[in-house]
């Protein structure tokens, strides 16, 4: 069971959970509220986390030479290929405890980070390809919908309507035309991984899920839904609200595949409608005042509402008949 | 006792990493350096070595997994060649700006546009700037013996930077040669336990590879990297002496074939040494006094000895097997350059030949050899060798 | 800011050997509003410790229990997400933003404070 808030203060009242004060992420971003959430699981649980990072926010804003926010050992290697070079660690320390030179009781969690860039698009092959041949590493995306450390341009992971640099809302393109890609159902098509969605709005729910992980015989994938508040073009208070909101809108459902069983972790009954959702967040305020703003905004309600049915069948489908 | 066997280069490469075993193994497939991952493979998977082997899904993610690897404290080593190589550019000058001791073999074959499969250097000079040592076989018999030496000259603390085996694809990676191997106990003597720094899953000493450096480090950071190339020579020399001991083989940084009282001295790289040696003995019966300086290590390119060896000879003749579009062929470019500074400058010509696997003939060497006794040699101007015009 | 240092003086490969030496990066300075802690409205939930997103919030364990004792503004941005998710900023019976005498956390301008 995972700790809760006070007994994790108990635990990180007077020691940093693998990443420290003085990195240089924005007021308010979620990142390091990924990050901590997940480390702090995996210390609390006696592992030894040795993290991985790909070029993105996270990465630049703890390392800027000479400073480094992380006080677990650390490498930024490229932009695509964190979970390539993630394997490499991990088959090094299979390698190395083989020929006596490591000690066996040390318990090391592999963590792979990287954003919605570096993974959903560039980063695709690596990750597919270190998940199909199984290292046990867990591959955390912190999902900001865009190349946020750039200056929001798109990425694969960008939902429909939200203004970018590179495909803005103009006078006759209405921003991203593409729906979000579902790269959280193609990593559960690897089948010989466990693959969770989640959330800084239900901490319980995504330090049960790394746990999960961390136990898994395998790799895990887990999407971190992580608000931009820059570039989302919401105030800096306000990571947890939108969080919440994706939550009850069904614009980020909380599920998990276990080898192809799903499991809807947070039903939402009366869910709130996704224009609520859109309303909130500046980076659809472009798209609004277009003509074809409703047909935008109903095709998005659809989509939630269609893909949360399937969640819900998917589970009733395949409940208690894993592929592998 | 050595062992004679008649095996193909490939081979040769794979059987010394059989011996030395390392950590971690991270390979894709590429024409031709393909026998390589696959004799390795087989050794794995008869458990005659207990590598951690990973099939990798592309040379990118080679490169990068053995950067991870290595990183981690293991020895490790992958094998590529071509467009594989031109892939993992990107992590290849990572690699060596983390000065990480990473053994790579490469079989030398042409890049693309169009494809072809077949033997030229364009790939690794290709890389000549990203900060690996570049070490260069003739034949089956050194790329077995740079491969036994790899580690000792990429771990040692002085050095710490990452080396790159070439070895000319099919020519030598496919043809049978007799090559005579060491004993196991020997190699493993003498390439020892690895020597591990700043290991990632050393959790008492956490450490931060890559960071992110801005207008005021990275100047600074790379004029480090440049330092670290200049204790190369003298560690390759230990290297090759003590190798030396064991094997009866004696390597330096160029290879010096009948230079004593040459008149006319060829610089080549790779297995057209070996032909270029057979139409020098053919010439020096015939009364010409010529002469091959052959790099063994590229990179570093140390210009002194080539100062000190072509020092006013009468011409200098340079084959490449890859050319620069709009420039100087690149060994051309620094032999030239190191030539600038001697006290009586040779005649100089530049010949590429061979790219795409064209094949270079003995009288298509005496043919550059002609143009030198002539005193048909024009610095400026580059030639072809076995070229349809 | 650290002196400048020479090239002979760096760690070899651009590492970085000295871990979490960011705690030496002074990221209260970017603050323009600051969170003021209340401490006779707090209930010690620990919900702006699991969210501050720099580690900013101080807490001591007292009789086996965590209790807040106040900000680190030596590294605290000024996001206000504390006060955001701080159950004590809503009053209980409203639903509406509570009155600032009720609250834990309160946001001022930064200008409210001498520099320190």
């Amino acid at each position: 069971m995972p700790l809760n808030a006070i007994e994790l203060a108990k635990l990180f009242h007077d020691k940093n959970p693998g990443m420290t004060q003085g990195h240089r992420m924005c007021p308010g971003c979620a990142a390091p509220n990924v990050v901590r959430f997940a480390l702090m699981t995996a210390i609390a649980k006696g592992y030894e986390p040795i993290v991985g990072s790909a070029t993105g926010c996270l990465e630049v804003s703890t390392t800027i030479y000479p400073y480094t926010a992380w006080n677990v050992p650390f490498i930024h290697n490229a932009f695509e290929n964190v979970a390539a070079t993630i394997s490499g660690v991990e088959t090094a320390y299979r390698a190395l405890l083989k020929r006596g030179e490591l000690d066996k009781d040390k318990k090391y969690a592999f963590f792979a980070f990287g954003g919605d860039g570096g993974t959903y698009d560039i980063g695709l092959q690596s990750l597919s390809g270190a998940v199909e041949r199984g290292h046990k590493f867990i591959y955390i995306v912190y999902d900001n919908e865009g190349y946020m450390n750039t200056g929001n341009q798109r990425s694969g992971a960008t939902p429909t309507g939200s203004d970018t640099t590179t495909a803005p809302v103009g006078k006759r393109l209405p921003g991203k035309v593409q729906l979000k890609k579902n790269l959280v159902d193609i990593m559960a098509f690897h089948e010989n991984v466990y693959v969770a969605t989640v959330s800084i709005a239900d901490p319980m729910d995504f330090m049960k899920k790394i746990e999960k992980a961390l136990e898994f015989d395998g790799p895990s994938f887990i999407a971190a839904y992580s608000p931009c508040v820059r570039f989302w073009r919401v105030a800096d208070n306000q990571a947890v609200d939108i969080s919440k909101l994706a939550i009850e809108t069904l614009y980020w459902p909380l599920y998990e595949v276990e080898r192809g069983v799903y499991r809807v972790t947070k039903k939402v009954s009366n869910s709130k409608p996704i224009v609520e959702y859109i309303k909130a967040q500046g980076r659809f305020k472009p798209m609004l005042s277009r003509p074809d703003a409703e047909e935008i905004i109903n095709e998005l309600q659809e989509y939630v509402n269609r893909r949360y049915e399937r969640l819900l069948a998917l589970e009733e489908a395949t409940k208690d008949k894993p592929i592998r | 006792m050595p062992l004679k066997q008649a095996i193909t280069g490939a081979e040769a490469i794979a059987y010394a990493m059989k011996q030395i075993n390392p950590d971690v193994v991270a390979a894709y497939p590429i024409t031709p350096q393909t026998p390589v991952v696959e004799y390795f493979a087989k050794y794995v998977a008869d458990g005659v070595v207990d590598t951690e082997m990973i099939p990798v899904e592309s040379e990118h993610s080679a490169m990068s997994s053995v950067v991870g690897a290595a990183a981690a404290g293991a020895r490790s080593f992958t094998a590529t060649a071509s467009v594989g190589l031109a892939l993992m550019h990107e992590i290849v000058f990572i690699a060596a700006s983390l000065r990480l001791p990473i053994v790579m073999a490469v079989a030398n074959r042409a890049l693309s546009g169009p494809i072809n499969i077949h033997c030229d250097h364009s790939d690794a000079m290709a890389e000549r700037d990203s900060g690996w040592i570049q070490l260069w076989a003739e034949n089956a018999q050194e790329a077995y013996d740079f491969s036994v030496m790899a580690y000792r000259i990429a771990e040692h603390p002085d050095v710490r930077l990452p080396v790159m085996v070439n070895f000319d694809g099919f020519i030598i990676s496919h043809g049978v040669e007799v090559v005579e191997t060491l004993d196991d106990e020997v190699v493993k003597n003498f390439v020892g336990k690895p020597i591990r720094m700043n290991q990632l899953l050393d959790t008492s000493h956490p450490v931060t590879y890559g960071p992110l450096d801005l207008y005021d480090y990275y100047f600074e950071h790379k004029r480090s990297q440049i330092e670290a190339m200049k204790y190369v020579p003298r560690v390759f020399k230990q290297v090759a002496e003590e190798f030396a001991k064991i094997s009866g083989r004696k390597y330096d940084l160029v290879d010096e074939f009948m230079v004593d009282n040459a008149e006319y001295i060829m610089v080549a790289l790779g297995s057209t040494a070996g032909t270029i040696k057979h139409t020098i003995k053919e010439l020096r019966a015939e009364g010409k006094k010529v002469g091959l300086v052959k790099p063994w290590v590229f990179r570093p390119f140390i210009k002194s000895e080539y100062q000190r060896i072509l020092n006013a000879r009468k011409g200098v003749v340079v084959l490449d097997r890859a050319a620069s579009f709009g420039a100087e062929a690149p060994l051309y470019e620094a032999v030239k350059s190191a030539l600038y500074e001697v006290a009586v400058r040779p005649q100089m010509g530049s010949y590429v030949y061979g790219l795409g696997g064209r094949d270079i003939t003995p009288d298509q060497i005496k043919q550059a050899f002609e143009d030198a006794f002539k005193g048909n040699l024009i610095a400026d101007e580059e030639r072809y060798l076995g070229l349809r015009e | 800011m650290p002196e400048l240092k020479g090239w002979k003086e760096l760690p070899m490969g651009g590492l970085i050997v000295e871990p979490g030496n960011a705690r030496q990066y002074k990221t209260g300075t970017w603050r323009v509003i600051r969170p003021v802690y209340q401490a006779e409205n707090c209930i010690h939930c620990m919900q702006c410790w699991l969210y501050c997103p720099d580690q900013a919030i101080a807490v001591e364990i007292v009789d086996g229990k965590p209790k807040v004792k106040g900000y680190n503004y030596y590294y605290c941005k000024g996001c206000g997400l504390c006060a955001n998710v701080c159950p004590k900023s809503i009053d209980p019976k409203t639903k509406q933003p509570a009155p600032e005498d009720k609250r834990a956390i309160v946001m001022k301008p930064e200008t409210d404070f001498a520099e320190e």
